[in-house]
């Protein structure tokens, strides 16, 4: 009798607890797994060593071993001054690199005395209105020393020029700057919903973007393709993984129409994922991620350069994933899917604070989130071997599954003309909530749980320490602002923004012109709206 | 025949975390209620114009970006100017404990933090609506 037999007779269902085992994306789990499932598994072909085509283990050939993954808590509030306080608190506590929050105006390219920032201003990130504030949020942190990670996206030109100035004056040259741009609007229109102009406007800038730092700052990661919006937002880990990957590839497609040199610029792209609930399915959804991107880039883009090959990743817990009930279990929670994180190889990772369903998280709240990952690293021995779940026989079948499920995505997107003319149609946009929606019913039907919320839950009253953003700060910030065009010679801020406004008309690369509005102090405000003349502003199909 | 609740789903001012607000929506239009889903990045005073144009019963408001302390009292503000009080304002999101307390004294009828279930939504709004 085979293996495969055996185990069906003895795993019979009437022994079970309940009648359906599925992963949190409903991807069904056998009772175990044995060679006999993956029958055409070959070890070079699909596994290999870490470090070796298709990287499937990992992408270096030490991992863990040589250095630790990069601790990198994601942080910003209020002022600049308040935000460069907490940086340096991180940097004190062992953090290793800097991930700036912005507030939701400087997200939207707009500055803190635009209307519709009112009540906005430092609330979710820390303001940035001009150079001026970022000169603040970087003193005393030398930025050739520390890599800086900037989750921003439509005006990730303006805060990449506003950084590579800042570095200028620390006398810092641009090739020695090294950080991210998250600068991924592809998922912005899919998920995060943070944009200002239309899909093919923001493709340029991507692109100018891609071809200025490969030139001038070729240590920066021009942008980080990012599935952890799409999750968050309520997709399932295959979507996350396929809308993520099929993004990426457009981008590379992009770079590669606007006659850039494929192994030129996808060395510097780089990964942000979600780490979810169900421990296995997130192992192998980053062990699928590498090797699928591998094989693109090789067989479809014919990147010869071997680091185009490599998906290099951030990780995140996930925030959805957090309860506002017995808000201590989130931290737990967040040690399980951080040491996911760990061993699916990523490169870097945020753990969340439990406070977070409640406000941006305390000092205390951050230092237990750092602590959880130090744990992991000195503690778990967990970092001794290199991808240790490698040749488990369920977690290569869970990748296989995923790569194969993920291939089936990308012809649906190629059937519907591609990434832009998907969004367009709404396609990711229904399919996240439809996921959304679902996983929400089976919550309510009890069909899976969440501790505190449908099982195990109980009255009680919340006694948790949460983070105050005074009013004074959008006050203060409007101040700073005031002053700062008071200064400035609006003359030069003028022309220069003239210059911008022609390049985005004749096609010019629009970095050097947006650097030079970042020295005259130009806001925001003003280079995003020079632009929206030119390139229009994105209105949403509303689905839900 | 009874006339069906009628709920204005919205999300003011530059938040664009939309899963809540969707799933909400979703939810609420299965239990047999219209809704009227705004989009993202609305103005208060737009907001209120809708759920004015619309006849809604209720107003559910979204916020997860911290502004909610500046949005809510301006929107039951608004709907005092323009004689609609009648229309309940409730909402979620991100919101502490202590700012809840605040929301409820401003006349925000109620909160519901990350973890509701929608069917606890769907029984509130059935039952002060009447």
């Amino acid at each position: 009798m085979t293996i495969k037999k055996e185990c069906e007779k003895k795993y019979d269902k009437n022994m079970e607890r309940k009648k359906d085992f599925s992963t949190i994306s409903n991807l069904p789990i056998k009772p175990i797994y044995a060679p006999s499932n993956n029958p055409n598994f070959q070890f070079e072909k699909d596994l290999n060593f870490p470090g070796e085509y298709p990287y499937t283990r990992g992408v270096y050939t030490n991992m863990y071993r040589g250095r630790l993954w990069t601790m990198r808590q994601f942080s910003g509030f209020g002022t600049a001054q308040d935000t460069n306080k907490r940086y340096k608190y991180l940097l004190k506590h062992g953090q290793t690199g800097l991930s700036v929050a912005f507030d939701f105006p400087t997200l939207y390219g707009r500055d803190s005395d635009n209307p519709m920032a009112l009540g906005e201003v430092g609330k979710c990130g820390v303001a940035i209105d001009t150079l001026k504030d970022m000169e603040i949020l970087f003193d005393g942190i030398p930025l050739d020393k520390i890599s800086t990670s900037m989750t921003i996206n439509p005006p990730a030109a303006m805060l990449l020029a506003m950084y590579i100035v800042v570095g200028e004056k620390q006398g810092i040259p641009p090739e020695k700057l090294t950080g991210t741009i998250q600068n991924d609007m592809l998922k912005e229109y899919q998920a995060q919903k943070t944009w200002i102009y239309p899909p093919e406007p923001s493709m340029r800038i991507i692109t100018d973007i891609l071809e200025y730092c490969s030139e001038n700052v070729p240590k920066w990661n021009t942008i980080s393709i990012s599935g952890y919006h799409i999750r968050e937002a309520g997709s399932t880990a295959l979507q996350e993984l396929a809308f993520t990957l099929a993004n990426g590839l457009t981008y590379v497609e992009y770079g590669i129409k606007a006659g850039l040199d494929v192994d030129k610029f996808a060395p510097r792209l780089s990964f942000f994922f979600d780490a979810h609930l169900d421990f296995f399915e997130e192992i192998a959804k980053y062990r699928a991620a590498r090797r699928i991107w591998a094989r693109m880039m090789k067989e479809k883009f014919k990147a010869k350069n071997p680091r185009s090959h490599l998906m290099r990743f951030h990780t995140q817990t996930a925030g959805c994933s957090l309860t506002a009930q017995q808000p201590e279990n989130n931290i737990i929670r967040t040690a399980f899917q951080a040491l996911a994180a760990v061993l699916g190889g990523t490169q870097s990772l945020h753990t969340n604070s439990m406070d977070e369903t409640y406000a941006l998280p305390t000092e205390k709240a951050v230092k237990i989130a750092v602590r959880t990952q130090q744990l992991i690293a000195y503690e778990t021995g967990v970092p001794n071997t290199i991808d240790p779940l490698g040749g488990s026989y369920f977690v290569e079948n869970l990748t296989d599954k995923l790569e194969k499920l993920t291939y089936e995505y990308f012809d649906k997107i190629e059937i519907l003309g591609g990434v832009i003319s998907a969004i367009d149609k709404g396609f990711f946009q229904r399919e996240i909530s439809q996921s959304a929606y679902k996983y929400q019913r089976a919550l309510d039907k009890k069909e899976k749980y969440h501790i505190g919320v449908n099982i195990f839950d109980e009255e009680e009253k919340v006694d948790i320490e949460t983070l105050k953003i005074p009013k004074e700060v959008e006050e203060n910030q409007r101040k700073t602002l005031e002053k700062v065009k008071t200064e400035r010679n609006n003359a030069k801020v003028k022309e220069s923004l003239k210059k911008l406004s022609n390049a985005a008309k004749n096609g010019e690369n629009l970095m050097p012109k947006i650097i030079e509005c970042v020295r005259e102090y130009a806001t925001l405000g003003e280079m995003c709206e020079t632009l929206k003349e030119e390139f229009g502003v994105y209105r949403e199909p509303i689905i839900f | 025949m009874k006339k069906k609740i009628r709920v204005l789903v919205g999300k003011p001012g530059l938040d664009g975390h939309d899963r809540g607000a969707k799933v909400v929506a979703a939810a609420l239009r299965d239990a047999g209620i219209e809704v009227i889903y705004t989009g993202l990045h609305q103005t208060s005073e737009s907001i209120v114009e809708a759920a004015i144009q619309e006849d809604v019963d209720v107003i559910g408001l979204s916020i997860l970006s911290g502004a909610h302390m500046t949005l809510f009292p301006r929107i039951i503000e608004l709907l005092k100017e323009k004689n609609a009080e009648d229309i309940l304002v409730i909402g979620g999101g991100i919101i502490p404990e202590e700012d809840i307390e605040k929301l409820y004294k401003m006349g925000v009828k109620k909160i519901f933090t990350p973890g509701t279930p929608t069917g606890t939504i769907i029984e509130f709004i059935k039952k002060v609506i009447k």
